[in-house]
């Protein structure tokens, strides 16, 4: 783990970096055909949402009077601490520098930071449905982050590390042993996976000019290469969590060395662990119906509960065990 | 020999501090001569005392000096350690920014009917007392700085006492500072007694049993929480600090909450001695309850002053829960993550005294610049003072735990701590510790949304009100008190190994063993244990973000059209949006109130208007005020009438009373 601070493991670092922004789409896009064939529509292709991305960048973009430069900023910040949060993860194989320069914690602060500067621009122009959005991405975030924060220490006071390479090498070493702990982990992590990226019982992602929406309000008044950072990097976030989700809870397949073979084997690996996810998700997402907002407080204090119990479940079972 | 020189550096800042009380009183007559010649002085006095302190850490010795002062057979014990240094580099960098920031504040005061003289010579007064307490080597000298603090402060906040709002709140602060310096006296007396003497040095041999062990440290955790403004004895400081003037607040806030701070690590840490694992558990349980309230609290405020106030309770939460997570683990014979929970401690109380000085001053600049503390009149502030602006984005950034400034380094230094209770041998401890943990990542949350609104509404959208739309931005003196802390804030949130390499000084004095792993990769990374366990690099961190930004936006404008076009907001097509349809500060906190409504005492209702219209008034109340406040003063007004009794007006009854006593007196003496 340590002595992966060499400058070919760097590369890896970055190479696996760039396949986030690249897949993310991907991602966004097969959630979204899946959902279509579900509810007997054809649904547009898995690459309708790389097309919009590129239409949005080559597009002018337009900021209104009343914006401060913070406005025109943000797009970037946002993006920015999405993409480096997101290479923390590991994706294809766990030895990675970047692990040891960002640990679990920090990859939290990172995202927070994102959603503050989320919240600050929704609420910049100085339109209600901005106001709106990051007051209620703001009360669902307070409710979130203790619920993921307490399902990421449950495994990494397993592990006794808040690396996230060393986390998912502890998992992988051990026998295929059925925790309790790491199942309450699984179920509360999930349910903030689906708060936290906007996705149906808690937000609507494809929804425009309703009350009940959270993200969308936010970036209302965004257009052109501006909005096409934001819509990037939330797509970004959702694949993050699917990542996290699926190499923390099903590291199988993950590379451990940095042969081109087990490499390939991760990306494999992954993507197929992905396809499963995005799947589960439409259907979630099919079968669902969106909460009112303030149902939402319930359904994260689940989650909260959820994690909580897995931690307990772990210090009290596990440890001295 | 340079932690000698360092004592006297620290008597020079004490003397400077004193002097610059004297020349205030000149003032009556010159009322120029606080700006030109107290500030200054003050300023002086905050670069001496951060001379000293770095000294003091850097020397890692202990110097003590006897004054030829105080009662004849007790004379005033001096003394600069590790602890003492930090806590006086604390003090001095708050103060060096006041000093910066305070001329161009009171020149606006010169013209109106407040005393100057009172404002510079108790403002010398409150950093003399601060000063003393912790240069203090004995509780006589203690006692008296401390009441120094005290009385000073009090007269600052009452400063501008034609308003009853502000009498009010300094009675209040008058009273509960002396319940609680009544409490540390007897936690003094109890260790005076067993150590056979008020000095420090022989309160620290003294062999206490277990229970008056206990006894002592539940009366200065008392008397020291309520200073620090814990909860539920923190009622008088949302009213005490937006009531002094604005920097007197970053004094009271940023600072003097950490003299606290200071006087409870020293009795507790260093004079006890022997710590038990119990008192850890109490510090825990009322840290996270601190912290949860303050931030909750903070959140529904719209008075930005009283806001940041709550915050202050909040964030003297998380350094308690940190103190208390240190006390467990040392209690029960962990002492490397005890080190490490009490360097976050200590961390935290250094960037809350940078952030919270530094989001007063601009409190402060903003009241400077447009005379409102309500943040439903302001908006759009950044446009109008730039600077400010920026600054206070900083603030908030680091108040909020967010990487890569300083207050996410003392929240991931708390965060490494508690994870570390899979150490502990008792189950209700582990299990206990992760609870605690929920608290502060919900409170850090809670605190993101509190900042997020005081910046959104106070900063950005547009102006609600007419004075607000013509503010300009405040003179340089201000914008310098303002920056200077807002770069030693990224400073310290970019460079924490360095930061803990010079404090780890305190704990190895103190506890006997620091962080030896802090600093073992070199300054990039932090390393609180094992490099394998966990480990933060916050230059890596933002330089990545740097790098990949510059990407970014160069990658943007190599495609596509690079023009951006100005209109008018689309809000969905509505008619161009104005400044009152906007969300509001209270608009904003709405949902969280309703999730957390069973916390509050909700008060909403219609009222009419004289006009015939009708008005929408809420009123969001601290539920300790009619569960724990109103019964006890309830008592004592009770108590008092029962005593009132006694008052016949009749001597002989008086003199009656007098022999009876006597009598019980010599029973007792003679038996």
């Amino acid at each position: 783990m340590v002595d992966a601070l060499t400058p070919s493991a760097w590369l890896l670092a970055f190479e696996q970096a760039l396949l986030y922004p690249a897949l993310a789409p991907l991602l966004v896009g097969w959630v979204r055909k899946v959902r279509a064939r579900l509810q007997n529509r054809r649904g547009a292709s898995v690459l309708q949402p790389y097309r919009e991305l590129r239409k949005l960048l080559f597009k002018e973009a337009r900021v209104a009077h009343s914006a401060s430069p913070l406005f025109r900023a943000a797009p970037s910040v946002v993006f920015v601490a999405t993409w480096l949060a997101a290479a923390t993860v590991p994706l294809l194989t766990i030895d990675l520098p970047i692990a040891v320069v960002a640990d679990i914690i920090v990859l939290a602060g990172l995202l927070a930071l994102a959603r503050v500067f989320l919240a600050l621009a929704g609420m910049d122009v100085g339109t209600a449905f901005g106001g709106m959005g990051a007051s209620r991405e703001m009360m669902i975030a307070a409710l979130a982050e203790p619920a993921m924060l307490m399902a990421v220490f449950t495994l990494a006071m397993t592990a006794h590390s808040t690396n996230l390479g060393s986390v998912i090498a502890q998992h992988l070493g051990d026998a295929f042993i059925l925790r309790p702990s790491y199942l309450f982990a699984f179920a509360g992590l999930t349910l903030v996976a689906l708060a936290e990226t906007g996705r149906i019982p808690v937000d609507n992602p494809t929804t425009h000019l309703e009350l009940t929406m959270v993200h969308e309000s936010m970036v209302l008044e965004y257009s052109g290469r501006h909005l096409a950072l934001m819509e990037w990097a939330a797509q970004i976030k959702l694949l993050l969590y699917g990542v996290l989700v699926a190499n923390i809870f099903f590291p199988w397949g993950i590379a451990t060395d940095p042969a081109l073979l087990s490499l390939a084997i991760g990306l494999g690996a992954i993507l197929l662990k992905l396809a499963v996810l995005g799947a589960a998700l439409a259907v979630a997402e099919t079968v669902l119906a969106k909460m009112r907002l303030f149902r939402v407080p319930a359904f994260l204090n689940l989650a909260l509960l959820l994690a909580l119990l897995g931690l307990l479940s772990h210090v009290i079972l596990e440890v001295g065990a | 020999m340079r932690i000698e020189i360092a004592l006297s550096i620290a008597g020079l800042a004490v003397a400077l501090a004193l002097g610059s009380a004297a020349v205030s009183l000149l003032a009556a007559r010159f009322p120029k001569v606080v700006r030109f010649v107290a500030m200054p002085l003050t300023g002086l006095c905050g670069v001496t005392a951060i001379l000293a302190g770095l000294s003091a850490l850097s020397s890692g010795g202990v110097a003590t000096a006897t004054l030829p002062l105080g009662l004849p057979w007790l004379p005033w014990h001096l003394r600069i350690d590790a602890l003492a240094g930090f806590f006086l580099l604390l003090i001095g960098l708050v103060t060096s920014a006041i000093g910066l920031y305070g001329p161009a504040y009171v020149r606006g005061l010169e013209q109106g009917r407040d005393s100057l003289v009172a404002l510079g010579g108790f403002t010398g007064l409150f950093l003399a007392g601060m000063l003393l307490v912790v240069l203090a080597d004995d509780a006589f000298l203690f006692m008296i700085a401390w009441e120094v603090m005290s009385l000073a402060s009090y007269f600052l906040v009452a400063f501008q006492h034609d308003q009853a709002a502000n009498r009010r709140a300094a009675f209040l602060y008058l009273l509960m500072a002396h319940i609680g310096g009544l409490s540390i006296l007897l936690g003094f007396g109890v260790l005076a007694s067993f150590g056979d003497g008020f000095s420090f040095a022989s309160m620290r041999a003294a062999e206490l049993s277990s229970i008056w062990a206990s006894l002592t440290f539940g009366l200065v955790f008392l008397g020291f929480g309520m200073k620090a403004g814990l909860v539920p004895l923190h009622a008088w400081l949302p009213e005490a600090h937006p009531a002094a003037p604005s920097y007197i607040s970053a004094l009271m806030s940023g600072v003097m909450l950490k003299v606290a701070v200071y006087g409870f690590i020293r009795v507790v840490f260093d004079l006890i001695g022997d710590v038990q694992w119990t008192w850890g558990m109490a510090v825990l349980a009322i840290g996270s309850l601190s912290a949860f309230t303050g931030a909750l609290f903070a959140l529904m405020q719209t008075d930005l002053k009283r806001l940041l106030a709550y915050s202050s309770v909040e964030n003297l939460g998380i350094v308690f829960i940190a103190l208390g997570l240190a006390l467990i683990f040392i209690g029960t014979g962990h002492r490397q993550p005890g080190a490490i929970a009490f360097v976050a401690a200590l961390y935290h109380a250094l960037n809350h005294a940078l952030f919270k000085g530094l989001l007063f001053l601009g409190a402060g600049s903003i009241l400077h610049s447009t005379h409102e503390r309500d943040l439903e009149q302001m908006g759009g502030l950044l446009r109008r003072m730039p600077w400010t602006g920026l600054f206070f984005l900083i603030g908030c950034l680091s108040i909020a735990a967010l990487p890569p400034f300083n207050g996410f380094v003392s929240e991931w230094l708390t965060f490494q701590a508690a994870l570390q209770a899979w150490q502990l041998e008792s189950g209700v401890m582990r299990s206990l510790i992760p609870i605690a943990t929920a608290v502060l990542a919900l409170t850090g949350a809670l605190v993101a949304a509190t900042f997020v609104k005081v910046y959104g509404i106070a900063f950005l959208g547009q102006a609600r009100s007419r004075h607000v739309r013509r503010a300009r931005p405040g003179p340089w003196g201000i914008r310098a008190g303002q920056g200077l802390l807002a770069v030693l804030c990224v400073l310290l949130g970019l460079f924490p190994t360095l930061v803990i390499g010079l404090i780890d000084a305190v704990p190895r004095q103190l506890l006997g063993l620091g962080l030896p792993e802090a600093g073992s990769r070199g300054w990039l990374w932090l390393v609180p244990d094992a490099f394998e366990a966990a480990s933060y690099s916050a230059p890596l961190v933002t330089l990545l973000l740097i790098a990949i930004a510059v990407v970014v936006v160069w990658g943007l404008h190599q495609v596509g059209v690079r023009r951006v076009r100005r209109c008018d907001a689309w809000d969905c097509g509505f008619a161009p949006p104005t400044s009152r349809m906007q969300y509001t500060a209270t608009a904003f906190a709405q949902p969280v109130r309703r999730v957390f409504a069973l916390l509050f005492r909700v008060e909403e209702g219609q009222v009419a208007r004289d006009g015939g219209g009708m008005r929408h008034q809420i009123k969001i109340g601290d539920r300790s005020w009619d569960r724990l406040y109103l019964p006890l003063a309830a008592l004592v007004d009770g108590a008092a009438r029962r005593v009132v009794r006694l008052q016949s007006g009749n001597v002989r009854v008086y003199l009656g009373s007098t022999l009876a006593t006597l009598l019980v007196l010599l029973w007792i003496v003679s038996a």
